[in-house]
């Protein structure tokens, strides 16, 4: 019987540790996020887990509209990972109406919406 | 083999759009149902093939079934969101051609507006989306809103314009739900939701249900309408959630379109009229540049100032839309009802003239689910 468990648990276990990693096929080379189990690129199950570089770039953003009372507004960004994958997040540290497809950001883990571990990025040289 | 031409859409019907007080997802999906039928001249008891999809029920080809009391040799219940009629009607032209079912029901209903007032839906956030608060589904659009106008610089007036031709035709149509008039100023004016995205390039959320029937073509014009055919349908799936979309300014239509426009033998310049989904205003960008009404990053200058309204270069969601006329949640059955409108020439004031082939497309998902049919009159076969 497998005990191993899945690749989304690794992620989330990880993560928990404080530890963000992807996924990279050892087949092909290609960079895998969201963790999966077999390579979306060649469909290998060759996939081992590495910790990327963090630099990213902004791809596109939206800010929700929340009243003040309501938590107040927030924003929701994807970003392209220097490995070649996208993923959704947050920038912090810098205003919601500076944050534009183009900026460059660094990985780091932050809170996510219940309070858990969940990685969130900040501009590169800590403008803002 | 090709499915060009081989069966046809010989009853369609509305029911309880808007709001229907007191009625059920399935009461309103069975009150479609009654009046396709009778539009088709079909009793219930020749149906031998269904086709649904609900709101919030997962075995609803099921219920719809037990609804009719039917035994039918098929009950589909594929879904894959707001797109999913358009590929029932592939299904249901697959059936007919290989003789494996006569007629065929596809249906639809959701009494979303009376029983929650906001979009109903059994979907939950991604596990990998979830942590940040996405809206679902707006923020998803409002992403690619962005994206689409840091790429080739749509303009926020640009996203309004596309509000306000639907609104230009929801006021010809007396079925639509909101028909007061609209500028690009209100637009830009509404209240903020999901940057760039504001209230009023929001679809509505209303109640409604549709119907439609369909036989072989060789049996269509034993019918009391005016038959409407199938020429061409395809399909693209590009992902589930936003994160994993490859190109957030191309959407899986480019596929789907030219796939339904190979096998229905025609171009984009064919077409007289044009039923959309539009979920919000920068759908309707993305599936004209992607189905090759224009080229990619020009679909803006394209429904600028009038373009796709009334008396604009080409008539698109000539109902109103889903911004304008009616979206229960899963809009993609109320184009392919307008298309057939359009073609039988009924659709009264806001009537496109002499039209005789149709495009209606379907999106499902967040962008990840494109399905496009070609529909024509008979002098198109």
């Amino acid at each position: 019987m497998e005990k191993e468990p899945g690749p989304d648990a690794v992620f989330a276990a990880k993560l928990a540790e404080g530890v963000f990693e992807i996924q990279k096929c050892g087949s092909c080379g290609t960079h895998v996020f969201h963790p999966r189990v077999i390579c979306p690129a060649c469909g290998s199950a060759n996939l081992e887990w590495v910790t990327p570089s963090g630099k990213a770039t902004v791809y596109a953003r939206t800010v929700v509209r929340r009243k003040p009372e309501r938590g107040g507004d927030y924003n929701v960004v994807l970003v392209d990972l220097e490995e070649g994958v996208r993923m959704m997040s947050r920038v912090d540290g810098v205003a919601h109406d500076e944050i534009a497809a183009g900026l460059k950001v660094i990985a780091s883990i932050g809170e996510g919406a219940d309070g858990q571990s969940a990685v969130v990025f900040r501009p590169e040289g800590g403008a803002g | 083999m090709s499915l060009r031409g081989k069966a046809a859409i010989v009853g369609a019907a509305l029911a309880g759009c808007g709001e229907a007080h007191g009625k059920s997802a399935m009461e309103i999906t069975v009150e479609a149902v009654q009046g396709a039928l009778a539009d088709a001249g079909v009793s219930l008891c020749d149906v031998d093939a269904i086709a649904t999809c609900q709101p919030l029920d997962m075995l609803s080809g099921l219920t719809l079934a037990q609804e009719l009391g039917l035994n039918p040799r098929f009950a589909m219940n594929n879904r894959m969101g707001g797109s999913s009629f358009l590929s029932h009607t592939l299904w249901a032209a697959t059936l007919l051609e290989l003789r494996l079912a006569d007629t065929v029901l596809i249906a639809y209903g959701s009494n979303q507006r009376t029983a929650s007032g906001k979009l109903m839906t059994a979907l939950g956030l991604p596990t990998y989306e979830a942590p940040y608060r996405p809206m679902f589904p707006l923020s998803s659009y409002a992403l690619a809103a962005d994206r689409h106008m840091t790429q080739f610089g749509t303009t926020r007036e640009q996203l309004a314009d596309v509000a306000v031709a639907a609104r230009a035709w929801a006021q010809k149509n007396p079925e639509a739900f909101v028909r007061n008039p609209l500028t690009r100023e209100d637009v830009i004016a509404s209240r903020r939701v999901s940057d760039p995205l504001r209230l009023r390039d929001c679809c509505l959320v209303t109640d409604g249900g549709g119907a439609l029937v369909m036989r072989r073509a060789e049996t269509a014009k034993d019918h009391p309408r005016p038959p409407v055919y199938l020429l061409g349908g395809g399909e693209g799936t590009t992902h589930r959630d936003i994160s994993e979309m490859p190109d957030l300014t191309v959407t899986g239509a480019v596929q789907s379109g030219a796939a339904a426009m190979e096998m229905a033998g025609v171009r984009p310049s064919d077409i007289d009229v044009v039923e959309l989904y539009d979920a919000f205003t920068i759908n309707v960008i993305l599936f004209l540049e992607d189905l090759g009404f224009c080229r990619k990053g020009e679909g803006g200058a394209f429904v600028e100032s009038g373009g796709i309204a009334p008396g604009g270069h080409l008539p698109v969601n000539t109902n109103g839309g889903g911004l304008s006329c009616v979206h229960p949640g899963m809009y993609g059955i109320f184009t392919l009802v307008e298309a057939v409108r359009q073609l039988r020439g009924e659709a009264g004031d806001r009537q496109i003239d002499s039209a005789e082939l149709a495009l209606a497309h379907g999106n499902g998902g967040v962008l990840s689910s494109q399905v496009t049919n070609i529909l024509g009159t008979e002098a198109t076969l």
